[in-house]
């Protein structure tokens, strides 16, 4: 039981409690989304001592040391003061779709339209709020350029609230709210004779989209492995696109993965993280993104990591599934 | 005076043995150890690589005789869900001998080794929940 204080306010942990559990049963209103660690919405700084270590996993180093948390993963070790951020700090966009393209019987694609200039790296992820304030984390799956515009693919989720809204009501001149980008998944130039591997299964291909383009935009001189698996054959998606890309690019390798009984031309059978870890012998030097389901994201992670590749060239966005009772 | 503290200083373990650079050199070959082994890698499977790597530097931190805040109490805190799943002394040799086997590799000389691993061993029953 550790004490938390906010504002002068001093508020009492129940065991098993996170701050944000805490906060929320004082009725403190707490901006949150995901509560597993991962969209920064409860991200709060602690003013005396160090955060717990597992509470700040994702965040970059500045922040770390800034003593920045996740709220909803922060179960407390001793006494904190608390601070939220400055309200003025979060900073959010209004954007218009323009257009709306299923890519899949589940996965839509939505390009939407910034009212304002944005910053972004290619894979890195928004906030999307509906106006009733339900907020969900979506990977960007376009490269920056000049027409502020973002792209997402978006998978219809049995019992998602909010991915069945976009699949059902959003249309195209419809507006969102989005938060600033965030996230460290995402190509950095610099070492452009890197080789690179990576791993998305569904639509944790978005995010590897944008950082092959990205890569390929910036002359990445390394070799480039792209896994992309599914269940179905009909879960594949952008297959032309990403065959073409390899052809044109000699450095670009793509591998089409599924993971259930049916096998069809030009695909390997197997799961997607399964076949890229057993193709490639030695990851030593490499840098690794691995999107999508979580367990394959954890169990990619370590096998990557005993594979040779380093802590700090492993980048991992998981896709979790938020339960319907948990907003 | 001045001169005596910097002796001091200079022979401290954690500066013989080469400070945060050597932590860093370590912790990359005793992590890996210890996760490829099929007898203790069990108790990682459902932790975070990153918070755990973190984890893994501040014990060897502490082991090396560097800055660190380790308390017994956070050690049998941390511990004592693995002591449910089954962790007992021979898991805890196994890392033991992981540890010992890293600063080899790592051209260590027999007479810290055997120093970082008495520190290490202090922490045997607060680990073991004893």
């Amino acid at each position: 039981m550790s004490k938390l204080t906010l504002n002068g306010a001093t508020f009492t942990s129940q065991p098993n409690e996170t701050v944000l559990d805490t906060l929320l049963r004082e009725n403190i209103q707490i901006p949150n989304g995901c509560r597993q660690g991962i969209c920064q919405s409860c991200l709060m700084r602690s003013v005396d001592v160090p955060p717990p270590v597992s509470a700040q996993v994702g965040l970059n180093q500045t922040q770390q040391k800034q003593n920045y948390f996740h709220a909803c993963v922060c179960y407390p070790e001793q006494d904190m003061m608390l601070a939220l951020l400055e309200s003025e700090q979060t900073i959010f966009i209004t954007a218009r779709v323009i257009q709306k393209q299923l890519l899949t019987v589940d996965i839509v694609r939505v390009v939407v339209e910034c009212d304002t200039e944005l910053t972004f790296f290619a894979g890195q992820f928004v906030n999307l709020l509906r106006d009733d304030g339900l907020t969900r984390s979506y990977s960007i799956a376009n490269r920056p350029q000049a027409d502020n515009r973002l792209e997402f693919h978006i998978r219809r989720l049995p019992n998602g609230q909010f991915s069945n809204w976009v699949h059902d009501e959003l249309v195209v001149g419809s507006t969102l709210t989005l938060s600033e980008p965030k996230g460290s998944c995402h190509y950095l130039s610099g070492s452009e004779a890197q080789p690179l591997l990576l791993i998305g299964t569904g639509s944790g291909l978005a995010p590897l989209c944008g950082i092959i383009s990205d890569a390929l935009e910036q002359s990445h001189s390394g070799d480039i492995h792209l896994f992309h698996g599914s269940s179905h054959h009909k879960g594949l998606y952008l297959v032309d696109e990403m065959r073409e890309l390899a052809t044109k690019h000699t450095n670009f390798y793509y591998t089409p993965c599924l993971s259930g009984d049916n096998v069809i031309a030009d695909t390997v059978q197997g799961r997607a993280h399964d076949v890229a870890l057993s193709t490639i012998e030695n990851l030593k030097g490499w840098r690794v993104y691995l999107c999508g389901h979580p367990d394959m994201v954890n169990h990619s992670k370590r096998l990557a990591y005993l594979k040779g590749a380093s802590i700090k060239d492993i980048y991992a966005d998981a896709f979790h599934v938020i339960s319907p009772d948990t907003k | 005076m001045s001169e005596v503290q910097d002796t001091t200083a200079a022979t401290s373990l954690f500066d013989q043995l080469g400070g945060a650079a050597a932590v860093d050199a370590a912790v990359d070959i005793f992590y890996r150890k210890v996760l490829s082994d099929y007898r203790i890698n069990r108790f990682f499977d459902h932790s975070d690589m990153e918070a755990q790597a973190a984890k893994q530097k501040a014990f060897l931190t502490m082991a090396f005789g560097g800055p660190n805040n380790y308390t017994g109490k956070d050690m049998r805190t941390t511990h004592a869900k693995f002591v449910k799943m089954g962790l007992n002394a021979s898991h805890f040799d196994i890392v033991m001998e992981h540890l010992t086997a890293t600063l080899a590799e790592l051209s260590v000389p027999p007479a810290l080794i055997a120093q970082v691993a008495a520190i290490a061993e202090s922490t045997r029953t607060d680990i073991l929940g004893k």
